[in-house]
C-alpha cells in the first residue's frame, strides 16, 4: 500500500514474501523432490530435504508405462479448447450484462451460478446415459462440452465483474466518436478488459486442466487427459509414493510454465487501467 | 445510455449462453428428478418402480444428514474466512516492491494448479501423518506429541488443506483487485496524515468488496461439493465427522449404484446450495450493483 | 453409431499390417501384477497381430465406478475388464458377463484353485478368469520376536497375537506391535473386521438378513479390534490403509501386520523394506472355532455380454490367465513376481516355492476360505470378507465409518455397533430385503 522506495522496507517485505510464499510452496517441492527419489527413499522415517540419492528412474518408469504424451495432449485439447470456446459465448453475454443493465440482470447470474450447484454426483448416470446415445464417451469433443458448460457460469461471472469496473464513459466517448457495438467492443473494450479476459481464461484452463470428476468418468482410453495419467499411479496396493510425484511433476510443471508466462502479461495489461 | 439497438444486440449476445446453459441445466436435472422418484438400482434391473418421495425421505432422515449439513457449512465456512483473510494478506504483501517478485507469486499460485487427490494425498502422507509425517518431526522435535490429524480433527484437516488449494485463487483475484487501487486516493490520504490502517479500512477494503464479493460466491460453489480430498484422506471417518453433504450422497446412494437415492440427494443438495446462495446474496449482493 | 464409426476409424489408423485389425479396450486395476501384464502384452500382440490392445489404468474404486456404469448402461467402451470377486456374483447373476466358452484348449479349467473358481463360476459356467488371487496372512518380524522371547506359531490364535503385540511394543523408540487396517470402507478396514469377525463366529446376516450386530460375536470382534489397537497400534491408525501399513511395516515400526498375501512379495523385497530379511509368514489366527480370520479376492479378466468382440477379448483373457502367461513372467522378472494365489500347478512349482518363501502360506490361506461358507453360523450370502449384494459397497462403507470412529475412541463399542445395526437395518429394509 505504501509506495516507499526505501531499502529497509523493502528487505523486511521481501523476507516476508519469501518466507510465505515458501510455506506455500513447500508441499509442492516436496512432491519434486519426491519424484527424485526411490519408492524406499519416499516412505522413509527420517526424511531429508536434499541428501539422497537422486534418480530418474521413477520419470523412466512412468514415461515407460503410460502414454504420457497422448494424455499431455488431450489435456491441452480439452482445457484450452473449452476455454476459448467459453470465451466466445461468455464475453458477448457478460458484455450484454455489464453495459446494458435490465431489472433481470442480476437474477440472472444468480441462476447461472446456480447451475453449478448441482453436485456432479447427482447427474451422473443421465450425463453418462446422454453420452453414451450421443456417441461422445471417450471423445475430446464430448469432454469440450462438459468442460465449457460447466465453467461457463464462472467465466460469464468473472468477465461481468471485470467489465462492470470499465467506466461507462470510455464506450460513450467512443460511441460518440461514431463507433458501431462492433468496433466498441474490438478496438476499446476487448484492449482495456484484457487482463480481465486473460485471468479467466488462465482461470478456466487451470479448472479444466485439473478437474478430476468428469474426465474421469467420461473418457477411456482415446481421451484421458492427465487427470486420469494420474489417477493410474494412485495405487491401493502397493508402494507409489515417487511414482505419483513424478507423474504429477509431469502434470503440474506444464502449467506452473503457463502460469509463469502469462503472470507477465497480466502484469503489463494491468500497469493502464486507468481512465485519462 | 443503452439504445433500442443496443439492446436488442445485447438480447442477442445473451442469447447462446442463456440457452446453452438453459439446456445444460435443464436436461441434466429433469432427468435427475425423474430418476429421484424411482427405484433405481444400476445393479437390479428390471422395471423401474414409481416410489414417490421414499428416496428423499430416506436420505433425509439417515442419521448422518443433520451432520453432514453442518460439516459442509463448518467446511465452506472455515475455507472462507481463511482464503479471503489470508488473501488479502498476501494481496498487500504481493503488491509491494520486493525482490524476485515474479518467483513468489508463481509459488503462491502453485498449490492451485495441484490436482485436488495429490494435494491430499501429499498432505495426509508426507505432512499430516502422525509417526512418518513432516509435522510429526516438526512437533517431536519441539518436545509435544504429534497430532493425529485425521483422528482427532478431521474436519480441521480437510479445512486446511482445501484452504491452501483455494488461497492462490482468492489471493490472485484481490492482487488484481488492489493493482488497480487509484494511487493517487492513497497519497492523499497520505497527505492528509492517514496511517495505514485507516488507509486499509477506509480505501481499500471497500475497493476490494467487489473482488471479495466475487471469490465468496465462487469459491462456494465449489466449495460446497468439495470431494475428492474427503475420499482420500478420512472416507468421511471417523464417525461422520468429516462427511459433507456430497460425500453422503457419494456413500449412500453412488457408491452401490442406487441411481434413485442419488438424484434424491443430489436434488436435496441443489435446494440447499441455493437457500445458501440466497442466503449470500442478501447479505454481500449489494456489493455488485452499482 | 458414432462410436463404431470412432472405433473403426481407430483401426484403420493402426499401424498394423493386416486390415482388418482389431481393437479391444482392456479396464485394469493399477498393480504390480496387472502392469507388468500391461508391459508383456507385446507378446500377445505378436502372437496375434490382427488384434490391437488399448489399456485404461485406474486406481480400484475408479475403475470399479466406471466399469460398472459401462457394463450396466451397456455403454460400450471396455471389451475385457477386471473385476474382483465381489461383482462377478453380481453381475454372473444380471447375465452381464459373457460366459467364457472358447477359452484357449489348453487353458486347463481344472488347475484353477476350487476356491477361487467357486466364486467366479454361475451354475458351473466359468464367467471370469482369475488373474490373481489373494488372502490374508499374518506378516511379523523375526527379530522383533525372538527379543521378546516368543515363538510365532503356525496357525496362532487371536490371544497369542494379543499377547505377543503387546509385548513387541515400544512406543518410544516407535515400534508398535500391530498394525492393522483402520481406514474406513468396505474395502478398507471392514474387509479385515468382516474376516475377523468369521473367526469370532458373527456373521453379517442370519438367514433372514436380519443385521447381526446385537450379538456377542460382534461385540467381542470390535473390542478386541479396538483393545488390541489401543494396546499396540500406532497413531494415525484411523486414516491407515494397505498403503500405509506397508509403509510402517518396511520402515521398521510394525512388530507384526495381518493384511493381503500379495503383501507378502512387497515385505521381502530388499530394494524398497528396511527389514527384508526379517520377516515370517504364519496363518491369519483364529479362535478355535473353525473359521479363521482371513479373507479371499482375486482380480479377474472378463468380458461384458454387449461386447462386440468377444472372440478377441475370449484369446486376450485366455493368453492373461494361462500357464504360459505365467512362464512368460517367471523367464522376464522372475519367480517371485509371479501372479499368485490362481492355479494349483503354480504351487507345485519348486522354482516357484523357492523362489517366494510366502508361497505355501498363501496357497494354504486360499484354501482355506470358502465364499460359499463363509462363517461359523450359515449364511444367506457369499463373500468370505465381503456380502456379495449390490447394497454392500454403500451399507459397509457407512459401517466402516461408525468403526473407525470406535476406533479413534470417539464412540465406545456398543455405540458403534448400535449404530452399525441400525444403519443396516435401516439400508436393508429400503433396499427390501427379505427378497
Amino acid at each position: 500500500m505504501a509506495i516507499t522506495s526505501s531499502h529497509k522496507s523493502k528487505l523486511i517485505y521481501t523476507v516476508l514474501a519469501w518466507t510465505i510464499s515458501g510455506l506455500i510452496f513447500f508441499p509442492i517441492l516436496w512432491t519434486l523432490l519426491t519424484s527424485f527419489k526411490t519408492e524406499a527413499e519416499a516412505i522413509s522415517a527420517s526424511p531429508s530435504l536434499f541428501m539422497f540419492d537422486w534418480t530418474l528412474e521413477n520419470y523412466r518408469d512412468v514415461l515407460e508405462r503410460s502414454p504420457y504424451f497422448t494424455h499431455f495432449w488431450n489435456s491441452v485439447v480439452i482445457s484450452i479448447g473449452s476455454s476459448l470456446l467459453g470465451l466466445l459465448i461468455a464475453i458477448p453475454a457478460a458484455w450484454s450484462m455489464a453495459f446494458v443493465q435490465t431489472k433481470r440482470t442480476k437474477n440472472l447470474l444468480m441462476w447461472m451460478l446456480s447451475t453449478k450447484m448441482l453436485p456432479p454426483v447427482g447427474v451422473l448416470i443421465p450425463i453418462y446415459l446422454l453420452f453414451r446415445d450421443f456417441g461422445l464417451l471417450d471423445t475430446k469433443l464430448g469432454l469440450v462440452i462438459v468442460m465449457t458448460l460447466i465453467n461457463l457460469p464462472i467465466m460469464v461471472w468473472m468477465l461481468y465483474t471485470y467489465f462492470r469496473e470499465i467506466p461507462s464513459e470510455i464506450l460513450e466517448a467512443s460511441r460518440m466518436d461514431g463507433a458501431t457495438i462492433v468496433e466498441e467492443v474490438f478496438h476499446v473494450l476487448l484492449p482495456i478488459a484484457l487482463p480481465g479476459i486473460a485471468s479467466t481464461l488462465l482461470l478456466n484452463v487451470i479448472l479444466a486442466w485439473n478437474e478430476a470428476f468428469w474426465t474421469l468418468i467420461l473418457t477411456a482410453a482415446n481421451a484421458a487427459p492427465l487427470t486420469a495419467f494420474i489417477a493410474s499411479y494412485s495405487s491401493p496396493e502397493g508402494l507409489f509414493y515417487a511414482k505419483l510425484s513424478a507423474a504429477s511433476a509431469m502434470a503440474i510443471v506444464p502449467i506452473l510454465i503457463l502460469g509463469w508466462f502469462s503472470q507477465k502479461q497480466l502484469v503489463r495489461g494491468l500497469s493502464f487501467g486507468a481512465v485519462k | 445510455m443503452a439504445t433500442t439497438q443496443s439492446r436488442t444486440l445485447a438480447k442477442f449476445m445473451l442469447m447462446p449462453s442463456v440457452l446453452l446453459l438453459l439446456g445444460w441445466m435443464i436436461v441434466p436435472l429433469c432427468m435427475t428428478l425423474y430418476f429421484s422418484f424411482l427405484d433405481y438400482n444400476l445393479l437390479i434391473p428390471g422395471e423401474h418402480e414409481f416410489i414417490g418421495f421414499l428416496n428423499y425421505e430416506f436420505f433425509i432422515t439417515d442419521p448422518a444428514f443433520t451432520e453432514s449439513f453442518f460439516n459442509t457449512l463448518l467446511l465452506v465456512g472455515g475455507v472462507l474466512i481463511i482464503t479471503i483473510c489470508g488473501g488479502i494478506g498476501l494481496a498487500i504483501l504481493l503488491d509491494q516492491a520486493i525482490w524476485g517478485r515474479n518467483y513468489v507469486r508463481i509459488m503462491v499460485l502453485a498449490p492451485f494448479f495441484v490436482m485436488p487427490t495429490v494435494s491430499a494425498l501429499v498432505w495426509k502422507n508426507m505432512l499430516m501423518n502422525p509417526v512418518n509425517g513432516l509435522f510429526a518431526h516438526f512437533s517431536s522435535w519441539l518436545g509435544m506429541n504429534p497430532i493425529d490429524f485425521f483422528a482427532q480433527v478431521p474436519l480441521l484437516s480437510i479445512i486446511i488443506i482445501v484452504s491452501w488449494q483455494w488461497l492462490p485463487f482468492a489471493a490472485l483475484i484481490l492482487l488484481t483487485a488492489i493493482q488497480s487501487l487509484d494511487r493517487e486516493q492513497l497519497e492523499a490520504a497520505d497527505l492528509d496524515g492517514a496511517g495505514p490502517f485507516s488507509k486499509f479500512f477506509y480505501i481499500v477494503l471497500p475497493h476490494l468488496s467487489r473482488a471479495v464479493t466475487a471469490v465468496i460466491l465462487i469459491e462456494t460453489i465449489f466449495l460446497l461439493s468439495i470431494f475428492a480430498e474427503i475420499l482420500v484422506t478420512t472416507s468421511g471417518g471417523p464417525g461422520y465427522a468429516s462427511t459433507n453433504i456430497t460425500y453422503l450422497i457419494y456413500t449412500q446412494s453412488l457408491l452401490q449404484f442406487d441411481v434413485g437415492g442419488g438424484s434424491a440427494g443430489g436434488i436435496v443438495a441443489v435446494i440447499i446450495a441455493n437457500i445458501v446462495a440466497i442466503f449470500l446474496m442478501r447479505l454481500i449482493g449489494k456489493n455488485l450493483e452499482g | 453409431m458414432l462410436n463404431k464409426l470412432t472405433m473403426l476409424a481407430c483401426g484403420a489408423l493402426t499401424m498394423s499390417a493386416a486390415v482388418t485389425a482389431e481393437t479391444i479396450t482392456i479396464a485394469t486395476v493399477n498393480n504390480g501384477d496387472m502392469i507388468t501384464m500391461k508391459e508383456l502384452s507385446s507378446d500377445f500382440e505378436a502372437k496375434n497381430p490382427d488384434i490391437d490392445l488399448k489399456w485404461v489404468t485406474l486406481e480400484e474404486n475408479i475403475l470399479r465406478q466406471r466399469v460398472t456404469t459401462d457394463v450396466a448402461t451397456k455403454g460400450g467402451q471396455y471389451d475385457v475388464m477386471t473385476i474382483g470377486t465381489y461383482e462377478v456374483p453380481i453381475w454372473g447373476k444380471q447375465g452381464w458377463l459373457k460366459p467364457l466358452d472358447n477359452l484357449d484348449a489348453d487353458y486347463d479349467q481344472d488347475d484353477l484353485l476350487p476356491a477361487i473358481r467357486s466364486g467366479l463360476s454361475i451354475k458351473d459356467k466359468l464367467v471370469a478368469a482369475p488373474f490373481y488371487g489373494e488372502s490374508s496372512m499374518v506378516m511379523y518380524r523375526t527379530d522383533l520376536m525372538e527379543k521378546a522371547g516368543l515363538e510365532m506359531p503356525k496357525a496362532p490364535t487371536w490371544t497369542f497375537i494379543r499377547e505377543a503385540a503387546k509385548a513387541m511394543t515400544d512406543k518410544d523408540a516407535g515400534v508398535y506391535g500391530i498394525c492393522l487396517r483402520g481406514k474406513a470402507g468396505w474395502g478398507e478396514n471392514i474387509a479385515l473386521i468382516t474376516s475377523m469377525s468369521n473367526s469370532f463366529g458373527a456373521r453379517w446376516f442370519d438367514e433372514n438378513w436380519k443385521p447381526q450386530f446385537n450379538t456377542q460375536q460382534w461385540q467381542d470382534t470390535l473390542q478386541y479390534y479396538v483393545d488390541v489397537m489401543e494396546e499396540s497400534g500406532p497413531p494415525g491408525a484411523s486414516a491407515n490403509g494397505f498403503n500405509e501399513n506397508l509403509a510402517l511395516f518396511q520402515t521398521g515400526k510394525c512388530g507384526m501386520w495381518i493384511d493381503a498375501t500379495v503383501a507378502g512379495a512387497f515385505v521381502t523385497n530388499k530394494t524398497d523394506s528396511e527389514v527384508a530379511d526379517k520377516v515370517g509368514f504364519a496363518l491369519a489366527p483364529d479362535n478355535g472355532l473353525g473359521k479363521r480370520g482371513n479373507w479371499l479376492w482375486a482380480w479377474n479378466l472378463a468380458i461384458p455380454a454387449s461386447s462386440k468382440k468377444s472372440d478377441a477379448a475370449m484369446k486376450f483373457v485366455s493368453w492373461a490367465t494361462s500357464k504360459e502367461y505365467t512362464a512368460l513372467v517367471a523367464s522376464k522378472k522372475g519367480w517371485a513376481k509371479v501372479p499368485p494365489g490362481t492355479r494349483t500347478s503354480l504351487y507345485e512349482n519348486p522354482e516357484y516355492l523357492k523362489a517366494a518363501p510366502f508361497a505355501q502360506i498363501t496357497l494354504d490361506s486360499i484354501q482355506s476360505a470358502d465364499p460359499v461358507n463363509p462363517t461359523v453360523e450359515p449364511v444367506p450370502y457369499v463373500g468370505v470378507q465381503f456380502v456379495a449384494i449390490p447394497e454392500f459397497q454403500g451399507i459397509g462403507t457407512a459401517v466402516g465409518q461408525q468403526f473407525s470412529a470406535a476406533l479413534t475412541g470417539r464412540m465406545t463399542v456398543k455405540q458403534a455397533l448400535a449404530s452399525s445395526q441400525r444403519l443396516t437395518e435401516r439400508a436393508m429394509r429400503k433396499a427390501r430385503y427379505p427378497k
